[in-house]
């Protein structure tokens, strides 16, 4: 197979592309996937300061290391998850990477800033990616704001996007598809957030660190078993490989088309925002939902009564409310 | 041909020659959710693999 491009011999299939590229052209490609993506977008203005979130990953290193060869001026932060051997090892390739290329890194650390980890979070009611989601959002906007950035960077590539489409539209969740664009602009409290990787699928920003020899963590996350996402990028993949671009025409249908007519929706969604009555962010609710995971993940472990059989009280029929359920959401 | 797997991570080894497609077909592997490495590089569907090579099948699908 040759290069789309040059005639070399090709090392990348694009097939939702029709095309495949040797490993110089590709990472060209990929180049000028991103450039298109931040312009049609206006994700980021020139001069402006740039924070990349960086998990370790395939997706985030990527687009860090594409912002910096597009010459932007980019950051990177690392938010320690506490999710052992796991977050140790994706915090040392964050790590590799910055040095390599001479980058900043800044890093976080959620026990340290909220008191809880990710496994703890997990032992609440709460699904262990809805956590780790939430406290990301939460703390890297936090950080992009007390630092000075102009704009957040997220990893998230055309695979992410259609998921979380597929999920939503599963579901009519209306709200949430007003609220999925690929640039969300600055408002009270909120740092502008953008998505530079939204024209490359997760298979090609894979291919884009195997080229540039970026080192990110290969193996999956101990707590995403059973993550529904997962599930949909495997249903996606089983259409995309019958019919190639089927990703790429539902996730721009819906931008181009479904997207304009949300825009009524998306504006009283963010007219209707306050702020936490305990920590300042914006918010819906009086708490916000991260100050609430935080009661959750760290209230202490209930003691278990210790009843011998046969000698449980009578209920009384009373209305006794356990008051840590009447916190949940 | 040795075949290094992930999710769980293990070895197999399958008879070469065998083209890279047909081996993913072969491992009921859908080429949209992994990359084929032969030694550091990149190798497209239509390689041919050979006997004596080690073949990694990254898988390239991420949650979270």
């Amino acid at each position: 197979m040759k290069c789309h491009r040059c005639e070399q011999q090709a090392a990348v299939e694009v097939r939702h592309a029709r095309a495949a590229y040797c490993p110089g052209c590709f990472v060209q490609r990929c180049r000028e996937q991103v450039s298109r993506a931040i312009s049609e977008h206006r994700m980021i203005r020139p001069g402006e300061r740039v924070l990349v979130a960086v998990s370790g990953g395939k997706d985030s290193l990527a687009v860090w290391d594409l912002l910096l060869d597009l010459g932007y001026q980019a950051d990177g932060v690392y938010l320690g998850l506490g999710i052992g051997g796991y977050s140790d090892r994706s915090g040392a390739c964050a790590r590799a990477f910055a040095e390599r290329r001479g980058a900043r890194l800044l890093e976080v650390d959620l026990a340290d800033e909220a008191g809880f980890t990710i496994p703890q979070a997990a032992a609440t009611r709460r699904i262990p990616c809805s956590a780790c989601g939430l406290s990301k959002r939460h703390l890297l906007n936090e950080v992009a704001l007390e630092h000075g950035f102009d704009v957040l960077v997220t990893g998230h590539n055309l695979d992410d996007e259609a998921a979380v489409l597929f999920g939503n539209t599963v579901t009519w969740n209306l709200p949430y598809l007003a609220r999925q664009r690929p640039a969300l602009p600055e408002s009270p409290g909120f740092a502008r957030r953008v998505k530079p990787l939204i024209r490359l699928t997760e298979r090609e920003t894979a291919a884009y660190c195997v080229i540039r020899r970026i080192d990110y963590i290969v193996e999956e996350c101990p707590l995403a078993a059973g993550n529904r996402h997962l599930v949909y990028k495997e249903l996606l993949n089983s259409l995309e490989e019958r019919s190639p671009g089927a990703k790429a025409a539902f996730l721009n249908g819906f931008s181009e088309r479904l997207m304009p007519l949300l825009d009524d929706l998306a504006a009283r969604e963010r007219e209707a925002v306050g702020t936490c009555s305990r920590c300042g962010s914006p918010t819906t609710a009086h708490v916000c939902a991260f100050c609430r995971l935080r009661d959750q993940a760290t209230r202490p472990p209930r003691r278990r009564r210790t009843t011998r059989r046969g000698t449980r009280p009578a209920r009384t029929g009373g209305g006794e409310v356990d008051p840590r359920v009447s916190l949940r959401p | 041909m040795k075949i290094q797997l992930h999710n769980p991570r293990r070895e197999v080894e399958i008879p070469g020659p065998l083209r890279a497609s047909d081996l993913c077909k072969q491992l009921g592997l859908n080429r949209e959710s992994v990359l084929l490495i032969r030694g550091d590089e990149l190798v497209t569907g239509d390689a041919l693999l050979e006997e004596g090579d080690t073949v990694e099948a990254r898988p390239v699908i991420s949650g979270g």
